[in-house]
């Protein structure tokens, strides 16, 4: 497919542009301009670079931080984990050995791959940008395509600066209306997923627009993109506005002075044309929104707060009736529970969804002058280690600190579950995470998907609710 | 990569839909620094039941994954192939795969394989009745045969010609290296660099 004369989707112009070769039946060549890279699941890509005799390209656009793997309590400890350790080291030698940038543990700009790009400015209008996670798509909310690759295309972009890739189709989400009172971007992109379902954007990068996303902080707008992955979508953007400017101006890496003026010009130019098609459209009322939550083992098995568990007796799909019962069976709950009667053992704050300094503020609105419920345990962990500073900053963390929560060290913790923060197998948390996959936050552990308040306001009660119940 | 034009082998059926990869290698075993050895934890924790298909001796040596739809969704640990493949596998098939473990697989000649969701169904009943059942995956015909079931299936035209002659994608593109010199001498001097610039305020 060659860039088309009539009018355009934003996705397709930041696509035009990067297009290094196209030719008929092969895939494009695509220019990468940012290439985000964490420690787990690249060692091989720079073994595959090595074996072949190759080297990076442009290290100056690579930039690597130390996130899954790391500990969160203690950073001046030693990660105990032999292998998580190693892995640590590789990332820390194979940097060194190719001059890319590292921001590692301790360090002021350290923190999860999706969290750092945004807030030191990285993240720009119209750019591609890859990582090897699938959560790259979290920063389609500055107008970039922004997307999750494999190990093996990490190699191909450190030496190429470029991906072999078919063009992904297009889907626009309009969501009309404001979010009401008391309703974050969390609930409105689990309302999505469960009416989409978790392939509803396969094959396509999803533009977000209408209203209620215009409304909305880079903080928001970042949230929903995070989980478009969810609904199975290559990537999720919205067009770049004065919101996004205002984000960006300042940021370490954002342009200054007369550079600033230049790229504000081309920023300007990523938006979708009136009378671009799209493959696929859904339109989406926020107005009449209440808290999401989830109750099975994939994003989309989900209801309002005000809900209870499905009755997979009631569902009409054969594969759905059995994927829901499997994951009643998982989850260890009844068809028709009211979901305000599931108590849980613990809550994850945190995450490259849920862990920026405006859903840190959301949880200690709620948290604030109240304490953890007995027999709950709180992970709190903000998403850099800016964000940790700016809510010490702010008091925060005393406000954690009073309701019996500790503020810790930046990293994917309890989302990846693969540093020492897990839950053990039965126990069961209101997480504001992105997954709910069976054993994503521990073997045996029993996730629910919610949102930051949700979260807070849950590990005060032991049971799932919204800050509104803790009032009544 | 081994090309790959036709393969024949056995097949298990695996009766789930929305196979995540946190499932086919859960996270714990990704702190492993080299392509080798995952496959020892394919599926680690379904494995525990010892009712689950793979643990069924009849399907031991199968080379063939017939799964239900949305395979491979979630994360893009390319070590959800590393283990497939470490186990012996040479082509999954469902009626729709996680767009970033389908690139993956291509990228280390393990087949995916679209079919609708009747085929697949057929698939299932007839090995099931015959565990020892030979499917063959025809890359060049674009067709699944077994017994007397025929399915035909589309794949990306550059993609079956790069499989079939095992090529990689980093030797394809250094062919056009003077384009991506050329495209970069275009780039706007004004994007950002990663290397530390200014102090974060």
């Amino acid at each position: 497919m060659t860039a088309s004369a009539g009018p355009r989707t934003l996705a397709d112009k930041v696509w035009d542009s990067h297009v290094v070769r196209q030719a008929e039946s092969e895939p494009d060549l695509l220019y990468i301009d940012l290439h985000l890279l964490h420690e787990l699941n690249t060692p091989v890509s720079f073994d595959l670079l090595r074996e072949s005799g190759r080297t990076v390209r442009r290290p100056d656009l690579t930039l690597g931080t130390e996130d899954h793997n790391t500990p969160t309590k203690d950073i001046t400890k030693v990660i105990e984990d032999h292998a998580a350790r190693h892995q640590v080291e590789l990332m820390r030698s194979n940097c060194e050995q190719f001059g890319i940038e590292l921001h590692r543990l301790g360090d002021e700009r350290q923190g999860i791959v999706h969290v750092i790009a945004p807030e030191l400015g990285l993240a720009q209008p119209g750019m591609t940008i890859v990582c090897c996670d699938s959560h790259t798509t979290t920063q389609g909310a500055f107008g970039a395509l922004a997307f999750g690759i494999g190990t093996s295309q990490v190699a191909h972009v450190l030496a190429t600066q470029t991906l072999r890739m078919g063009r992904m189709k297009n889907m626009r989400v309009t969501v009309n209306g404001a979010l009401p009172a008391g309703v974050s971007t969390k609930d409105l992109v689990l309302a999505l997923i469960h009416e989409v379902g978790t392939a509803g954007g396969q094959g396509h990068v999803i533009e977000y627009c209408g209203s209620a996303i215009e409304g909305l902080s880079m903080e928001g707008r970042m949230t929903v993109c995070n989980m478009s992955v969810e609904a199975g979508a290559r990537a999720g953007m919205v067009a770049p506005d004065e919101t996004t400017f205002a984000y960006l101006k300042g940021r370490p890496h954002a342009p200054t002075g007369a550079d600033w003026k230049v790229e504000l010009a081309e920023w300007r130019t990523f938006r979708t044309d009136p009378g671009a098609v799209f493959d696929r459209e859904v339109v989406f009322d926020a107005s009449t929104l209440s808290p999401f939550v989830t109750w099975g083992t994939n994003p989309a098995q989900s209801v309002r707060l005000d809900g209870v568990v499905a009755d997979p007796a009631e569902l009409d799909d054969p594969a759905a009736r059995q994927a829901a019962r499997r994951a009643l069976d998982y989850m260890g709950l009844a068809p028709g529970t009211a979901m305000r009667d599931i108590g849980v053992d613990a809550v994850f704050i945190g995450s490259c969804t849920n862990g920026r300094i405006e859903d840190l503020r959301a949880a200690a609105e709620v948290l604030d002058g109240r304490s953890v419920a007995d027999g709950v345990e709180v992970v709190l962990v903000p998403g850099s280690e800016s964000v940790r500073r700016q809510a010490m900053d702010e008091g925060l963390d005393r406000v954690f600190e009073k309701a019996g929560i500790q503020l810790r060290y930046p990293g994917c913790s309890m989302c990846a579950a693969v540093n020492e923060d897990r839950l053990r197998a039965g126990q069961r948390a209101a997480s504001t995470n992105n997954r709910n996959f069976e054993g994503r936050q521990g073997k045996g552990s029993r996730t629910h998907v919610v949102s930051p308040a949700v979260a807070a306001a849950s590990a005060v009660a032991g049971r799932l609710c919204s800050p509104e119940d803790l009032e009544a | 990569m081994e090309p790959f034009t036709v393969h024949v082998g056995r097949a298990v059926p695996l009766r789930r839909t929305n196979v995540d990869t946190d499932q086919i290698i859960p996270v714990r075993f990704l702190t492993r620094s080299s392509i080798a050895g995952y496959g020892e934890n394919l599926f680690n924790d379904w494995r525990d039941d010892p009712d689950f298909v793979l643990n069924d001796p009849r399907f031991t040596d199968a080379s063939i994954l017939v799964a239900g739809t949305d395979f491979g969704i979630g994360s893009s640990r390319e070590s959800a192939v590393w283990a497939l493949t470490g186990r012996g596998f040479k082509a999954v098939l469902s009626p729709r795969f996680g767009d970033i473990f389908y690139g993956n697989a291509l990228s280390n000649g393990l087949l995916p394989v679209t079919v609708d969701e009747a085929a697949t169904k057929a698939l299932w009943e007839l090995i099931e009745r015959d565990p020892s059942l030979a499917v063959t995956i025809d890359l060049g015909a674009k067709q699944v045969r077994a017994a007397s079931l025929a399915v035909p299936f589309e794949i990306d035209s550059h993609a079956r010609w790069r499989l079939m002659h095992g090529l990689d994608d980093v030797s394809l593109t250094e062919h056009h290296t003077a384009r991506i010199a050329d495209y970069e001498s275009r780039r706007r001097p004004t994007m950002p660099t990663t290397g530390r610039r200014r102090e974060v305020s």
